[in-house]
C-alpha cells in the first residue's frame, strides 16, 4: 500500500501540491483525475522519486521513501514500472531493445532469454513481430503498448501511468482500457493512473481520486463518484465550462 | 532613474545566479561522472559506440581541416620567411604550429561543432521526450549511462584526432612547401626534425585531452538540462558549440602559459 501524507510542492512562487493526502490500495486500479496543470504528473513523479517534496511523506508499505538517498531509492524503483505520456521509448533502440532494457540492466539473463520474455510481454500487450521495428516507425497506440510492455517487463508490484490515452482516438483509448484491465487482472498489480479521460476512468477504476488546487478533494469507487454531489466534481465529470472551476 | 537602476541590478543578479547555478551543476556532473566512470559495471559497448561517434565519424572533417591548414600555413610562412631568406624554416614553422597550437585547437573546435552539437541535441531530445526520466524510473542512473561514455570518448579520442590533424597538416605543408614552392625536400624534412621535439607534440596532446573533456562535458551539460521543448533543444545545441568553443580558446591560452 502507498500512503501519501500532507505532500507539499512549490515551483518558484507557484504552489502545485498543497497538503495532499491519499491512500492507494495494493492490487487495485487507482485513477487520479483533475484538470491539466493541477499537478497530477507532479504527484506521480513524487511517488517514483523523480521529484522530492518540500514537505510531507510517502510511505511504501512501511518505508518512508521521500527522504531516501538516491542509491536506496534506486532499489525501491525496481519495484515500479512507469508508462510515460509519449511512451518515452529510446529512439536509438529497436522495440526489443526498449522492452528488454530493464532486464539487460538489472539481470544476468542471456540475450536469448531476454528476447523470449520481451516477445511474451509484447504478445500480452497485443503486439507480434514488432521486435525489430524502431520507435519512429510505430503509431501512437503502438508506442503506448510498447511502453506498457517495457513498464511490466520486470513484473513490478506497482505500475504508474501518465495520461495513457492522451493523443489517442476513442477506439484506441478503449483498447488501452482493455489492455490495462487485462494486464492488471492477471498479476493483480497495483496500477496508478492519472488522466482526464472520464469514459476511460469509468471503465477501469477501482477507485477514483480527484485532485483540485493541490489536494485530493473527493475519492471513492466509480459509483460513489458518479453519485458525488460536490459541485467541483460534478462539473469536471460532466465536462461543463460553467461551474465553480474557472476556465482561464 | 532609480527604477531603471533597480531593474538593471535585478537582471545582473539573475544572470549571476544562473551562472553560479550552471557552474555548480556542471561541476557536480563532472564529479559524478568521475565517480561513476570507475563504478562497476562499466558498459564498454556504450563507450565504444561513443568513441566511434566522436572519433571515427570526425575523421573526414579533421583530415580536411588539418590538410588545408598545413597547406595555408606553408604558403603564408613561406611568403613571410622569404623576406629574411629563411625559406628553409617553413617546415618547422608548420610542424611546430600544428603540434603545439593548431592541431589541438582546430580539432577541438571542429569536433565541438560536429559532435558536441549532436551530443547536446541527442540528450536534449531525450530530456524533452522524457527518455531521461524513463532511465531514472528504470533505476538506471542517466549520468552513468549517458554522460560517462561521452566524456570518456571525448577524452580518449581528442588526442588521437589531434595526432591525425598534426600529421595531415605537416603532410599538407610539405606538399605546398616542396612541390609547389620548390623548397628542397631534404632541407624541409631535416629542418623539421631539427626543430620539432617530442615534447612539442606532447604539449598539444595534453591540451587535446582537456579540450575533449570540455567538449563532452559542456555538450552533456547543455543537453541534460534542456528545458523548453524543440526550441530548447536548438538552444542547447547552440550553447554547447558557443560555450565549448569559447572555453577551448580560453583554456588554450591558460594551458599554453602553464605548459610553457
Amino acid at each position: 500500500m502507498i500512503k501519501i501524507i500532507d505532500l507539499k510542492k512549490r515551483f518558484n512562487t507557484r504552489r502545485v501540491l498543497n497538503g495532499l493526502n491519499l491512500e492507494i490500495e495494493q492490487g487495485k486500479i487507482t485513477v487520479i483525475i483533475g484538470r491539466s496543470g493541477e499537478g497530477k504528473s507532479v504527484l506521480i513523479k513524487h511517488i517514483i522519486g523523480l521529484l522530492r517534496p518540500d514537505s510531507g511523506q510517502i510511505f511504501l508499505d512501511d518505508m518512508e521513501i521521500t527522504s531516501m538517498k538516491e542509491k536506496d531509492f534506486n532499489e525501491v524503483r525496481k519495484r515500479f514500472g512507469m508508462l510515460f505520456q509519449g511512451g518515452a521509448l529510446f529512439d536509438s533502440m529497436t522495440v526489443a531493445g526498449n522492452v528488454g532494457f530493464p532486464l539487460k540492466e538489472h539481470t544476468d539473463l542471456s540475450d536469448d532469454d531476454i528476447l523470449k520474455i520481451v516477445t511474451e510481454k509484447l504478445r500480452r500487450v497485443g503486439l507480434v513481430n514488432v521486435e525489430e521495428m524502431m520507435p519512429a516507425d510505430l503509431s501512437g497506440g503502438m508506442r503506448k503498448r510498447v511502453g506498457l510492455a517495457r513498464a511490466i517487463v520486470m513484473d513490478p508490484e506497482i505500475v504508474l501511468f501518465d495520461e495513457p490515452t492522451t493523443g489517442l482516438d476513442p477506439i484506441m483509448s478503449d483498447s488501452v482500457a482493455d489492455l490495462v484491465l487485462d494486464t492488471q487482472r492477471v498479476l493483480k498489480t497495483t496500477y496508478i493512473l492519472i488522466t482526464h479521460d472520464i469514459p476511460f476512468t469509468y471503465k477501469i477504476a477501482d477507485k477514483i481520486a480527484m485532485l483540485h488546487e493541490g489536494r485530493i478533494i473527493e475519492q471513492g469507487t466509480v459509483e460513489e463518484m458518479k453519485a458525488n454531489q460536490n459541485p467541483i466534481v460534478r462539473q469536471f465529470l460532466e465536462g461543463r465550462a460553467e461551474g465553480p472551476i474557472k476556465v482561464y | 532613474m532609480i527604477g531603471m537602476f533597480k531593474g538593471y541590478l535585478e537582471k545582473l543578479g539573475e544572470s549571476a545566479g544562473k551562472f553560479v547555478t550552471s557552474t555548480g551543476l556542471m561541476a557536480t556532473m563532472l564529479a559524478q561522472a568521475a565517480v561513476y566512470a570507475f563504478t562497476p559495471p562499466v558498459k564498454l559497448r556504450n563507450i565504444f559506440k561513443q568513441m566511434e561517434f566522436v572519433g571515427v565519424q570526425s575523421l573526414f572533417v579533421v583530415v580536411l581541416t588539418g590538410t588545408f591548414t598545413g597547406m595555408v600555413m606553408a604558403l603564408q610562412s613561406f611568403n613571410a620567411l622569404k623576406r629574411f631568406g629563411a625559406e628553409s624554416l617553413v617546415g618547422p614553422t608548420v610542424a611546430l604550429s600544428m603540434a603545439r597550437e593548431l592541431g589541438p585547437v582546430l580539432t577541438g573546435l571542429m569536433v565541438t561543432g560536429r559532435a558536441g552539437s549532436a551530443m547536446a541535441t541527442e540528450l536534449g531530445t531525450m530530456r524533452v521526450t522524457e527518455q531521461i526520466d524513463a532511465l531514472f524510473t528504470m533505476a538506471v542512473n542517466p549520468v552513468k549511462y549517458l554522460v560517462v561514455p561521452r566524456i570518456i570518448a571525448g577524452v580518449l579520442m581528442f588526442p588521437l584526432l589531434t595526432v591525425i590533424t598534426d600529421f595531415v597538416g605537416v603532410v599538407g605543408g610539405y606538399m605546398v612547401g616542396v612541390r609547389l614552392l620548390g623548397i628542397n625536400p631534404g632541407v624541409y624534412i631535416g629542418r623539421t626534425i631539427d626543430f620539432v621535439q617530442v615534447s612539442d607534440i606532447f604539449i598539444g596532446l595534453e591540451k587535446s585531452i582537456v579540450f575533449g573533456l570540455i567538449m563532452s562535458l559542456v555538450a552533456c551539460f547543455n543537453g541534460f538540462y534542456t528545458t523548453g521543448g524543440a526550441e530548447g533543444v536548438g538552444r542547447s545545441a547552440t550553447s554547447s558549440v558557443v560555450m565549448g568553443s569559447v572555453l577551448i580558446l580560453v583554456s588554450d591560452y591558460l594551458l599554453s602559459s602553464f605548459l610553457s
